[in-house]
C-alpha cells in the first residue's frame, strides 16, 4: 500500500523536492504534449535520413536480388543473419525489464519499462525485416507457415528449428505488443483526459475507454501479473531457440550444447547496453534525471556486468571444449577464430564483450554517465562481432579446404545495417513524441514509499535511526539529479 | 431531492481516500467507485470485490494452445504427411515442444487480453466512462450516487473529515466527450 514506508537504506528511485502526481504527469507528458525541441528534431532528421538509405538499399535488394549482398557459396548465411540475432537480443532487454523485474519486485523497472517493451518492438521489427529480406523472395514469405497449398498438402517441416523459430519470434512480437499496449492504456487516458479537440478524440481511440475504476485496475493488475508470468518463459525460448538455428547444424563451430544459455545472457548484455544508450540520452533531453535517476543507470551496469562475465564465461568454455573434445574439425574452428583471417574479428568481441564490461567494477565509472554511454556502445559492438564471429569465422572454412574463402560484405550489407538503425531510431523517436516514454502509473505507485522527498520527510520527522540517515544521505552523493541537497 | 446524480469526493492523497472509504462504510454509505491514476493495494477487499478470474481464462487458453499445437503438429507431420527424415520415426514428441510451447503463451496472452477488453467492455472507439477529467492524473476519486444514498450533508462531512479537498455534486454522470 501507499503508505507502507520502504527502508530508509534503499536508494531512492524519485528524486526532486515536491514532486507531486500532477507533477510527474507534467514532467512525463512535457514531450508529448508540446512542440519537440531542437534535440528531438536533429535525432529525428538523422534518423529518418537513415530509414531512407533503408528504403533504398532493401528495395535495391528485392529488386536485384541477393546477389547484390556479398554472400558466396560457402558462406551462406553473414551479414544478415548477424543484423537479425543482434536485433532480436537487443530486443530481449524490453521483456526482461518488465517481466522478470516485475515478478522479481524490483521497483526500479516502473520507470525504465516503458521504453524498453517500446525498444523491444522496434528491434524485433528490425529483425523482422532481415528475416523478410534473406529469403531472396519475400513475396512468398507466406510459405514459412503451415498453410494448406496447391502441390497438395506438403507441410512445413516442425522438426526444423527455423520453424521453431518462426513460431518463437512471431509469437514474442506479438506478446510483447500486447504487453506494451495494455500496459499503455491507463497512461493513453491520461494523455486523452487532458487534451482538447483532435488530439483528444485520437487519444480516445487509443484509449479504447479506460476509466480507471476498481474493477479496471484490478483486472490490469491481474492481466500485467499473468503476462509477466508467461512472458519470462517466453523471453528465454526465444534465443534459445535463435541459438538452435546454430545448434542443431553439425557445423563445427555451431554444434554446441552451451549455445541456449550463452544465447540468453548476451541477448540480456545487448538489450540492457542499448536501453542504457537510449536512455541516457532520453532522461537528458526530456529531463526525465527525477525519475530514471543514478540508481537506475547503476542497477543497469550491473546487469551489465553480471551477463557480460556469463558471456565470457561462455567463450572460455567453448574454447575448452572445443580442446577436450578431440575432434580436430572442432579444434580447427576455434583456432581459426582466435587467430585465422578473422583474428580481428574474435578479438574485437572479446575486449568489447569481456573486458570493458568489468571496468563497471569501479564505483567511478559504473555511476559515470559518459563512461556508461561509451561503454553500452563497446557492448553494442562487441555483441555485433560475437554473432559476426560465430556465424561467418564457423562457415567460411568448414570441412573441405577447397571450399575455403573470405566473405567480404557488400555496400549494400554495410548500408542495410547502417538503415536498419536509422529505422529503430525514427520509430523510437517517433514513440517519444506520441506516447508516454515512462509509465506513469507506475511511477505514481511509488512516489509515496521510494521517492526522495519521503525519505528526507521521515528523516526530518526523526523516524529512523541516525546512522541510517547518514548512510542513506551519503548513497546520496553519486545523484546528478539531487542539486538541491547540496546547497 | 436535488437533481445531484453523483457526489465526487476528490482526494489528494490516496492514504486520505482509503480512509474516507472507511468512514463511509461506516456510515452505511454506498460507494458506486473509485477512480484512481493508479492502482491501489487492497482497496477491493475493502469494497468487497472479488478476486479477478482471468488468471483461470488464461489458463484454459494456454490448455487450448498446447492442445492446438500439438494436434496440429501431428496431424500435418504424422496423420496426414507423414515424411520420412533421415530414417527418423514421423512422431518425433520432443520436437513437437518447442511450437507447442509458443502456441501456449501466443493463445493465453491474446486469449487473457480479450477476456480481459471483453470484461471492461474496452474497444477502440468506445466513449469513456469518466466522471472526472482528473482522476486519471493526479486525483483519487469516491464517487457516491446520491439518489440511492439521499443525505448529501451527511456525505459531505464525512468526506471533508477524511480530508477531501474537493466536493462535486453533478448532475450527471459522466464527463461528456461531444
Amino acid at each position: 500500500m501507499a503508505g507502507h514506508n520502504e527502508s530508509i537504506l534503499r536508494e531512492p528511485l524519485i528524486t526532486g523536492e515536491n514532486i507531486t502526481y500532477s507533477q510527474i504527469t507534467e514532467d512525463i507528458l512535457a514531450p508529448v504534449e508540446n512542440k519537440p525541441n531542437k534535440a528531438w528534431w536533429i535525432g529525428f532528421s538523422i534518423a529518418v535520413f537513415f530509414a531512407l538509405v533503408w528504403v533504398v538499399t532493401i528495395s535495391y535488394t528485392f529488386w536485384v536480388g541477393l546477389g547484390s549482398w556479398g554472400l558466396n557459396k560457402t558462406v551462406g548465411w553473414a551479414w544478415d543473419i548477424t543484423g537479425f540475432v543482434w536485433w532480436v537480443g537487443i530486443g530481449h532487454a524490453g521483456t526482461l525489464i518488465s517481466a522478470v523485474l516485475l515478478l522479481f519486485r524490483q521497483n526500479w523497472r516502473n520507470s525504465i519499462n516503458r521504453s524498453a517493451e517500446a525498444m523491444t518492438i522496434f528491434a524485433v521489427i528490425c529483425a523482422a525485416t532481415y528475416i523478410f529480406a534473406h529469403m531472396g523472395r519475400p513475396w512468398l514469405a507466406y510459405w514459412v507457415f503451415p498453410l494448406p497449398n496447391q502441390f497438395g498438402s506438403l507441410w512445413v517441416n516442425f522438426n526444423s528449428p527455423l520453424v521453431w523459430d518462426v513460431f518463437a519470434i512471431s509469437t514474442y512480437f506479438s506478446v510483447s505488443l500486447v504487453f506494451w499496449y495494455t500496459g499503455l492504456l491507463p497512461d493513453i487516458a491520461t494523455i486523452r483526459d487532458r487534451a482538447t479537440g483532435v488530439r483528444r478524440r485520437v487519444y480516445s481511440i487509443l484509449s479504447f475507454g479506460w476509466a480507471g475504476s476498481v474493477k479496471n485496475w484490478q483486472r490490469f493488475e491481474a492481466v500485467s501479473l499473468i503476462l509477466a508470468g508467461v512472458s519470462t518463459p517466453l523471453v528465454l525460448s526465444v534465443h534459445t531457440i535463435v541459438s538452435f538455428d546454430f545448434a542443431t547444424s553439425l557445423e563445427p563451430g555451431w554444434h554446441t550444447t552451451i549455445f541456449p544459455p550463452y544465447f540468453v545472457a548476451g541477448a540480456i548484455f545487448s538489450g540492457f547496453a542499448m536501453v542504457q544508450t537510449l536512455l541516457l540520452i532520453a532522461r537528458k533531453v526530456m529531463k526525465w534525471e527525477n525519475y530514471i535517476t543514478m540508481f537506475h543507470i547503476e542497477s543497469m551496469n550491473k546487469i551489465i556486468t553480471v551477463t557480460g562475465s556469463i558471456v565470457g564465461v561462455a567463450y572460455l568454455t567453448e574454447l575448452f571444449i572445443a580442446w577436450y573434445s578431440g575432434v580436430e574439425y572442432e579444434q580447427y574452428a576455434f583456432l581459426n577464430r582466435i587467430s585465422g583471417p578473422y583474428w580481428w574479428a574474435y578479438w574485437s568481441m572479446m575486449t568489447c564483450n569481456v573486458i570493458s564490461p568489468q571496468l563497471f567494477w569501479f564505483k567511478k565509472i559504473r555511476t559515470s554517465i559518459w563512461a556508461s554511454w561509451l561503454l553500452s556502445i563497446v557492448v553494442n559492438i562487441g555483441m555485433w562481432f560475437e554473432r559476426f564471429v560465430i556465424i561467418v569465422t564457423s562457415l567460411h572454412r568448414d570441412y573441405i579446404p577447397s571450399s575455403w574463402v573470405m566473405f567480404y560484405p557488400s555496400a549494400v550489407d554495410v548500408l542495410l545495417f547502417v538503415g536498419s538503425i536509422g529505422v529503430f531510431f525514427t520509430l523510437f523517436l517517433l514513440f517519444l513524441r506520441v506516447l508516454p516514454g515512462i509509465a506513469m502509473a507506475e511511477v505514481k505507485l511509488i512516489l509515496k514509499s521510494a521517492s526522495d522527498q519521503s525519505k528526507q520527510k521521515l528523516i526530518r520527522e526523526g523516524k529512523v535511526k541516525p546512522e541510517q540517515a547518514e548512510e542513506y544521505l551519503q548513497s546520496l552523493e553519486k545523484y546528478d539529479s539531487v542539486d538541491y541537497l547540496k546547497v | 431531492m436535488s437533481n445531484t446524480k453523483y457526489i465526487l469526493g476528490h482526494f489528494e492523497d490516496p492514504d486520505d481516500m482509503m480512509h474516507g472509504i472507511e468512514k463511509l462504510q461506516e456510515n452505511n454509505v454506498k460507494i458506486y467507485d473509485v477512480y484512481t491514476p493508479m492502482p491501489i493495494h487492497g482497496i477491493e477487499d475493502k469494497l468487497g470485490y472479488k478476486r479477478s478470474r482471468l488468471p483461470i481464462a488464461a489458463f484454459c487458453f494456454g490448455i487450448t494452445g498446447t492442445l492446438v499445437g500439438f494436434s496440429m503438429i501431428y496431424y500435418m507431420l504424422v496423420y496426414d504427411w507423414p515424411m520420412n527424415i533421415g530414417g527418423k520415426p514421423p512422431f518425433a514428441m520432443p520436437d513437437f515442444v518447442p511450437i507447442c510451447f509458443e502456441l501456449t503463451i501466443l493463445f493465453a496472452s491474446y486469449g487473457m487480453m480479450f477476456t480481459f477488453f471483453y470484461a471492461n467492455h474496452f474497444f477502440p472507439g468506445r466513449a469513456p466512462r469518466v466522471m472526472d477529467l482528473r482522476a486519471t492524473n493526479d486525483r483519487f476519486i469516491i464517487a457516491i450516487d446520491a439518489q440511492a444514498n439521499p443525505y448529501p450533508d451527511k456525505i459531505n462531512s464525512l468526506l471533508n473529515e477524511a480530508g477531501a479537498i474537493e466536493i462535486l455534486h453533478n448532475e450527471r454522470k459522466y464527463v461528456s466527450y461531444e
